[in-house]
């Protein structure tokens, strides 16, 4: 069979909506954009403990700090589901955290901004882990199966984060003046780069145009950024705040809200490595690598140790 | 029908065949890869729900406890080491289930009954 048979195949199976599995034979650039989109997608989770674990010793009272750890234990968890789905394709887990340590594998830029006060706990609850729900959906129906399974398990799971974040800024909405403000301040500084979330305009986006072919996305960039800006349009009348864009309004012919233009070169500067906590960032992933290392031989160790005793005996 | 191009490797691939141009490296203190599965109540089967890396079995269990069982997912949890797992190759697919495509006759929806007798 030649490659051209096979990729007629493959192509036929993306048609009728059967699902790419590990084994089946793919094209070479469908697996590198999988194993790029997954793995970066992997570093994002556990990339975004930081930000929030950074909140963990100051939550306000002891439910909200048990929130907060189930929270990041599940991104951690969301993290393993990726990674393994990234493995099916041939890549080691240990080159896929190499790649994130040295630079060269991206994760999610909202990542690196600090988390000032614990208002910023609510914000990424509803508007960064909002904006990923969005895209995360969308995920559940790729085509490679081992990515659309993990998405499933993820969404199922990442519901709760969204709505404890919009629960701990309706609390501070309803509270003392300081409270209101912080809430508004944090709404403001999160407000932005959550829309960045969503990548650059589908005139510029570089890997769009044919993973919509191979249905590994299935909405393009500023399609979902509309759906996300219509949902938190709606949603922040509940909070009595506001979003910090003059030009939001609704369009009645359009049927969708209106909004300002995205800051590009700030996106495009945090992409390159020069947002506010970038270095921060991988220094804490680097660090936790290196001094982690002496667990993992000892477990190795160990493991061999156990398993020597087990065949003498 | 002959696959010539494979540079995959699953769990299910021995070592040595991984074949391919995907080369992966590994180092002494790579631990094993484990597929888990969980029966989420006494009286069903356990079920596939993913695979992650331990040094041993007590190991894949607790990793597994904590990823798949958070929110009562699970009574039971199985692990096996994904280089145990032996599967039926994509390109076999036809020839071992296709002969099942025509033998309708083996559902029950294909005899016609009277309504009296319909719900037998």
């Amino acid at each position: 069979m030649t490659v051209q048979d096979l990729e007629k195949i493959f192509l036929q199976k993306i048609e009728n909506e059967i699902k790419i599995e590990p084994r089946d034979w793919m094209p070479d650039a469908y697996r590198k954009t999988n194993i790029r989109q997954i793995s970066q997608h992997a570093h994002s989770e556990i990339v975004g403990m930081l930000p929030e674990g950074n909140w963990i010793t100051r939550a306000p009272t002891l439910k909200r700090k048990a929130i907060l750890l189930a929270k990041v234990q599940d991104e951690a968890g969301h993290g393993l589901y990726l990674y393994s789905a990234t493995e099916t394709l041939g890549i080691t887990r240990e080159e896929t955290i190499n790649d994130l340590h040295s630079g060269r594998a991206k994760y999610s830029s909202i990542f690196n901004y600090p988390t000032l006060t614990w208002a910023d706990i609510g914000a990424i609850g509803w508007l960064v882990d909002g904006a990923a729900i969005m895209n995360q959906v969308m995920l559940t129906r790729t085509s490679y199966g081992p990515y659309a399974r993990a998405m499933v398990r993820i969404c199922k799971e990442e519901s709760f984060h969204q709505r404890q974040g919009f629960e701990i800024l309706l609390v501070l909405s309803r509270g003392s003046k300081e409270q209101k403000e912080m809430c508004q301040d944090a709404i403001n500084r999160w407000w932005w780069p959550a829309l960045m979330m969503f990548g650059p305009h589908d005139k510029e986006s570089t890997h769009s145009d044919q993973s919509m072919k191979w249905k590994i996305k299935r909405k393009s960039n500023d399609e979902l950024r509309q759906n996300f800006v219509d949902m938190i349009a709606e949603q922040i009348k509940v909070l009595g705040m506001k979003l910090p864009d003059e030009h939001l309004q609704w369009n009645e012919e359009k049927k969708h809200y209106d909004f300002g233009e995205i800051n590009w070169e700030e996106f495009w500067n945090v992409v390159k490595g020069n947002g506010p906590c970038n270095k921060q960032r991988l220094d804490a992933r680097r660090k936790a690598w290196e001094e982690g290392e002496w667990v993992r031989e000892a477990a190795a160790t160990y493991a061999e140790k156990r398993n020597k005793r087990q065949a003498a005996a | 029908m002959n696959i010539q191009i494979k540079k995959y490797f699953y769990g299910d691939i021995p070592d040595d065949k991984s074949g391919g141009n995907i080369i992966s490296k590994e180092t002494k203190n790579d631990w094993p890869l484990w597929e888990i599965f969980i029966r989420s109540k006494q009286g069903l089967d356990h079920k596939h729900v993913g695979s992650l890396h331990a040094a041993d079995a007590q190991m894949a269990i607790e990793n597994a406890r904590d990823v798949y069982t958070r929110r009562m997912e699970g009574v039971s949890i199985w692990v096996v080491q994904s280089k145990y797992i032996h599967a039926t190759a994509p390109e076999e697919a036809g020839e071992l289930f296709e002969p099942a495509e025509d033998k309708i006759y083996r559902h029950p929806t294909f005899y016609k009954l009277p309504d009296e007798v319909n719900q037998m």
